[in-house]
């Protein structure tokens, strides 16, 4: 393996505590390492540039059966944005919903090494699996939907959390996935019928437990297993006036399952989730009220689901959410239900500047990310692409590290918004720190993968090195050169390789696909009761359910102990 | 007598996997679960003519050895300007994977069956979207099952029975005993009649009037099944209630149930052949149900109207959600053609019909679409797999693919193979090799290897890696 | 002779699809194959009995098969052909810019030929599809 060191750039890696100080970066057999021998290596010259790790997002769309409806539903996303094939490149399209080797480079040009998937359905995980396989340059993971699953439901009903924990387990060795991904908790079993939860304590039809009894008993399963991630929370009423307190509520409701200051539910795009009023017409922003429980609890954190004014694409598992935007904009839906286990839904959209809605969600995003006070909480995500696709990560950055970026913007957006917008009133602009940690420090904590995220010894070599001297640079007076940066990195490095240089991919590889493997005491008893109820539940066999590991790619399975 | 269970079965886009094979010294000597379809194909695959593959050498095709076949393979793709490659939809989605990289290493035009079945409908979900389920979730909760222009117990055997009607599912229970007492009864009125035609000095087997009289059935509130048609197939017996529609008046009838589901008058006495009595009792039955499906088929993709058909039906199943729940869905045929769609899709954006020959994929149904390159006498050679488009195509599209130099990869002789330039015999993927299809539902199974391949018989994915692989090594050689 | 005006309708029949598992050149699929169903009534118009071949004719061409009581009439004035290589031979190209021919609903005639044999398949593609 090659040996590299990246020289005299301006490094940034919050989790070290190194904040822009100029010094080498060692690299050998895909490690951060000590020192490498100067003349054996590949040397970087990096001065007046920023590295920092890799970047890490925690809840992008890119793979599986949502994601592929998305694609097949919107030529017109792809006819505007195609990516021709090279010498070493494949072809793809797609602006909102990119194909999957466009996914993977277009992350890769932007310095982005891991990348999760929040959204799989357990029975069409095989699907997912084999998109990530075609999705080069990164390494991934992906959240199996476990908060409406029948078991779930069931077992929590009758307070048998060990059970459900046991089958939790089962069911991520079986999809191979990496965290308890939950959206709105009863409402996805209510849209079997065409119905929906109300809250955190309306029942759930035909299975006598409410919301609030899911999302703890999950949270206690997700500490049974010792599960790197958090419960990863979609909460109920998304997208609804009002729903501030349901976010709150749920928040809440784990309080006192907490110990310590370790986060134990992470509450994804709250944006979405940060609406007062009592419509869309009275809609304000909720975001003060939840920064401020934020600031004052250690067991939450978020991610932004900031808006950016586009054509975007609309995709989640919560089918009766997509209903109602269907309903809205009278637009194309797709409606998927998966079996025993949850929903979908898709809807093409589009955020304009001049509704008053959409700037208000558009403020709502920015206020969250400047009000919370400590970034290691919040981290950067458009919910990709809900509420933007991911490649408009460079521009957000340039309004969470410029007023002057976000007074322009104020400028254009609808009037009455932007007399209720709070941004006005925030001084607070991020520095290349605070940046680095909401861009990739604080979502490898989140994820607790202990290889990413930062440029400590023994980490993965995964580093990004952005074209701009923060010496000459002001990032306050200077958005447009520091979104210019952000879009492509000088240089990727992939595992220890130059994988993206100056705007092109130097060289394709293929990411690992990491999966969480609980290690039970008794595993069997598991299995056998899966076994005999599997075909009153499905319509495929037990044996046929599960996907071997030799399906994945690159498969990296992290062991952790349970308690069960 | 070692028997392999839980295998599934490719031939159809249920795509059952709980098919058992029974296995003695790599012949397969028994098949159980199947369907007739299902168990003809196990059973009866390996009769296959050839095993090596063959090339034409002064206009026969001859056996040669599998580097021949492939470098001239090979050699026909690299030299020709706008090739196609069609077919895929009853081949692996490893295949599919292999077939897409091929095809935009040569600058192809890659279309799988779709075009030439369900490609209205995608057209459709495109303009309007779809509001589906996986299968599961119809046999728990499904108390209208509607069929619309297809045939069930022809083309998808066990899909009542798994699927639909006749499966218990946790708040919808199986027909299956109403059906078989329903069945004693229709038997017993028909000799009834007989009795009184021969009474009445009438041709004792006359056909029976068609009837619209809707049965009291239909108005309980329990699991009941439609069946739409323009004839009284076999389907219709398992049906609650057969509605007869005259042909290529879908639309006409699709747009009346919308009306009436909206609540508007019609001011006609019949529609499409049907009293509007009779549709405004249906369209009760559908608003008033828990949980409705269409299934369509290619009664309504091929008629007159094809994708318009689909977007109606589509529209009306999103009317009325506005009312209850209800869902839609079409009957694919091939058993991977699913995947066929979804593997393109998520390397290309686009579902059929790709044409890589300007370095990206571009795609536009009716321009990139292969019956009507064929037709446009556009393409100057073909790739063929899993597929027999000279036995299915119409006459002059099949006549100008035969025209040009033609590669198959088809473990059977067909009109289509006769008439090739290279000819591979593969594994049978499902029974000979494995790997992966997408059920009509999308939900991915994985396809069993269940006995070896005869020498030298490899799987469609390893012929097209290394036919890609020497399209490269000529390519890289300077001129 | 009389000759009828009708719609044709291609079909999938569970005997085509056993049919084709057999092979493409065996008896079993031409039997299951080559074939018109027909209304009892539209059979005597026609005046025809099962098991007669008839010659149906489109705007596209036409092709001799084997005349088949129909189990599931009455369907008055439409017949059914399964998919195959004799289908489409008569089959309209014509995809209206949607990539899909018209397969269904097309207007043909049908008439006795009492005298005429159905084309095997090696025949038939000798007569339609001879490499030059």
């Amino acid at each position: 393996m090659t040996h590299l060191i990246v020289k005299n750039g301006f490094v940034y890696d919050p989790m070290n505590h190194v904040d822009g100080e100029k010094m080498d970066i060692a690299v050998a057999n895909g490690k951060i390492v000590e020192k490498v021998e100067e003349k054996k290596a590949e040397s970087i010259e990096a001065s007046g540039m920023i590295v920092m790790p890799g970047g890490v997002d925690i809840h992008t769309h890119i793979a599986g059966a949502e994601v592929n409806s998305g694609r097949l539903l919107r030529p017109e996303d792809h006819f505007r944005d195609v990516e021709a094939k090279t010498a070493i490149t494949r072809s793809g399209v797609g602006y909102s919903v990119p194909s999957t080797f466009t996914t993977g480079y277009r992350y890769s040009r932007m310095g982005y090494t891991t990348i999760m998937n929040p959204s799989m359905p357990p029975l069409e995980a095989r699907h997912t699996h084999e998109e990530l396989n075609d999705t080069p340059m990164v390494d991934k993971a992906s959240y199996p939907l476990l908060g409406d699953w029948w078991f779930t439901l069931e077992y929590l009903r009758d307070g048998k959390i060990k059970e459900c924990a046991a089958h939790v387990a089962w069911i991520m060795v079986a999809t191979k996935g990496y965290a308890i991904k939950i959206v709105n908790p009863g409402g996805l079993e209510a849209w079997g019928f065409g119905q929906n939860v109300r809250s955190i304590d309306d029942p759930v039809p035909h299975f006598n437990l409410t919301p609030k009894e899911i999302i703890r008993g999950l949270c206690k399963v997700n500490k049974l297993l010792h599960m790197p991630h958090t419960i990863h929370v979609h909460t109920n009423n998304l997208g609804k006036a009002g729903n501030y307190a349901t976010a709150l509520d749920t928040m809440k409701c784990v309080e006192n399952l907490a110990s310590g200051d370790k986060p134990i539910i992470h509450i994804t795009h709250c944006q979405f989730s940060a609406y007062k009023g009592s419509d869309w017409r009275t809609l304000k922003s909720g975001a003060e009220e939840i920064a401020k429980y934020v600031n004052h609890h250690d067991h939450v954190t978020l991610d932004l689901g900031q808006v950016v004014f586009t054509n975007t694409t609309t995709m989640t598992a919560d089918g009766p959410f997509q209903h109602g935007l269907y309903q809205l904009t009278s637009n194309k839906w797709v409606n998927h239900d998966v079996e025993t286990e949850t929903t979908g839904g898709i809807v093409p959209f589009r955020y304009r500047r001049k509704s008053y809605v959409h700037a208000i969600q558009w403020s709502i995003g920015l206020e969250l990310a400047l009000m919370v006070k400590n970034p290691w909480r919040i981290y950067l995500t458009t919910d990709h692409p809900n509420a933007a696709p991911f490649i408009t990560y460079p521009q957000i950055i340039s309004w969470l590290m410029s007023r002057k970026a976000r007074e322009k913007t104020m400028l254009r957006i609808n009037k009455r918004a932007r007399h209720k917008s709070l941004l006005p009133s925030i001084e607070r602009e991020y520095n290349l720190g605070e940046i680095a940690t909401v861009t990739r420090a604080g979502q490898a904590k989140a994820l607790d993968l202990k290889q990413k995220g930062h440029l400590g010894i023994g980490a993965d070599a995964d580093i990004a090195i952005y074209n701009m001297n923060p010496e000459l640079v002001d990032p306050s007076k200077k958005p447009k050169t520091v979104r210019k940066a952000f879009e492509n990195t000088a240089y990727t490095i992939k595992n220890g390789e130059i994988v993206a240089k100056d705007a092109k991919i130097a060289k394709p590889v293929n990411g690992k696909t990491f999966w969480v493997n609980p290690q039970l005491s008794s595993p069997t008893e598991v299995a056998d009761d899966m076994k005999r109820r599997f075909r009153e539940y499905w319509t495929i066999e037990y044996e046929n359910y599960s996907i071997p590991e030799s399906y994945l790619a690159t498969s990296t399975p992290i062991s952790v102990k349970a308690e069960v | 007598m070692p028997v392999v269970s839980k295998v599934t079965c490719p031939v159809c886009g249920s795509l059952c996997d709980d098919i058992e094979v029974v296995v003695k010294n790599n012949v397969i000597t028994d098949v159980k679960n199947a369907c007739a379809v299902g168990a003809a194909k196990f059973l009866d695959y390996s009769n296959r003519k050839n095993v090596k593959p063959l090339v034409r050498k002064n206009g026969k095709l001859v056996e040669v050895s599998l580097s021949e076949a492939v470098r001239k393979s090979a050699k026909i793709l690299a030299d020709a300007v706008y090739p196609i490659m069609y077919g895929w939809s009853s081949t692996s989605c490893e295949a599919i994977r292999v077939g897409l990289e091929l095809a935009e290493e040569v600058g192809a035009v890659i279309d799988n069956t779709t075009t030439v079945c369900h490609g209205p409908s995608i057209l459709s979900v495109k303009d309007v979207g779809i509001a589906s389920s996986t299968l599961g979730q119809l046999r728990h909760r499904a108390d209208l099952i509607i069929y619309w222009g297809c045939n069930p117990w022809s083309a998808h055997p066990r899909h009542v029975e798994r699927y639909t009607a006749f499966s218990d599912g946790r708040f919808q229970k199986s027909t299956w005993r109403a059906y078989i007492s329903r069945l004693g009864g229709a038997l017993s009125k028909k000799r009834l009649r007989r009795a009184i035609n021969l009474i009445l000095r009438r041709d004792a087997f006359a056909t029976p009037e068609v009837t619209h009289e809707i049965p009291y059935t239909m108005f309980q509130k329990k699991r009941k099944m439609v069946l739409i048609d323009i004839r009284r197939t076999h389907s219709a017996d398992a049906a609650d209630y057969f509605l007869q529609v005259e042909p290529n008046k879908d639309y006409e009838l699709l747009q009346a149930f919308r009306m009436l589901v909206a609540d508007e008058e019609l001011e006609v006495d019949q529609v499409a052949g049907v009293p509007v009595k009779t549709l405004e009792e249906i369209a009760d039955v559908m608003i008033g149900c828990e949980l409705g499906i269409i299934f369509f088929g290619q009664g309504l993709t091929m008629t007159e109207g094809k994708l318009r058909n689909i977007d109606s039906a589509i529209s009306l199943v999103r009317d009325l959600n506005q009312r209850t729940k209800f869902l839609i869905m079409p009957m694919r045929g091939h058993f991977n053609v699913t995947g066929a769609n979804v593997v393109s899709t998520w390397q290309t954006g686009y579902p059929f019909a790709v044409d890589f020959s300007q370095g990206f994929p571009r795609y536009n149904p009716g321009e990139t679409s292969v019956i009507d390159i064929l037709c446009r006498e556009e393409t100057d050679a073909g790739l063929v797999i899993a597929s027999d488009p000279v036995a299915h195509f119409p006459k002059k599209a099949a006549q100008n693919l035969v025209r040009k130099p033609l590669i198959v990869i088809d473990p059977q002789t067909t009109p289509t193979s006769l008439m090739a330039d290279v000819v591979f015999s593969p594994a049978y993927v499902g029974i000979e090799a494995e790997g992966t299809a997408y059920r009509m539902d999308h939900v991915p199974l994985p396809l069993k290897k269940i006995v070896n391949p005869p020498s030298p018989c490899l799987s469609e994915a390893e012929i097209l890696r290394r036919i890609l692989q020497e399209v490269r090594r000529l390519r890289s050689k300077p001129n | 002779m009389p000759k009828l005006k009708v719609l044709l309708q291609t079909v999938r029949t569970i005997d085509q699809g056993t049919g084709k598992e057999h092979g493409k050149l065996s008896e079993e699929y031409q039997e299951s194959v080559a074939i018109c169903q027909v209304d009892p009534e539209d059979m005597k118009l026609i005046g025809m009995r099962e098991d007669g071949n008839v010659r149906i004719t489109t705007n596209f061409g036409s092709v001799v098969l084997r005349l088949v009581k129909s189990q599931a009439a009455p369907h008055s004035k439409i017949v059914f052909i399964p998919y195959g290589p004799w289908a489409s031979l008569i089959m309209n190209p014509e995809t209206h810019g949607t990539g899909m021919p018209s397969l269904k609903g097309i207007p043909a005639e049908i008439e006795p030929a009492l005298k005429e044999k159905v084309l095997s398949v090696p025949d038939l593609l000798k007569e339609y599809y001879k490499r030059e």
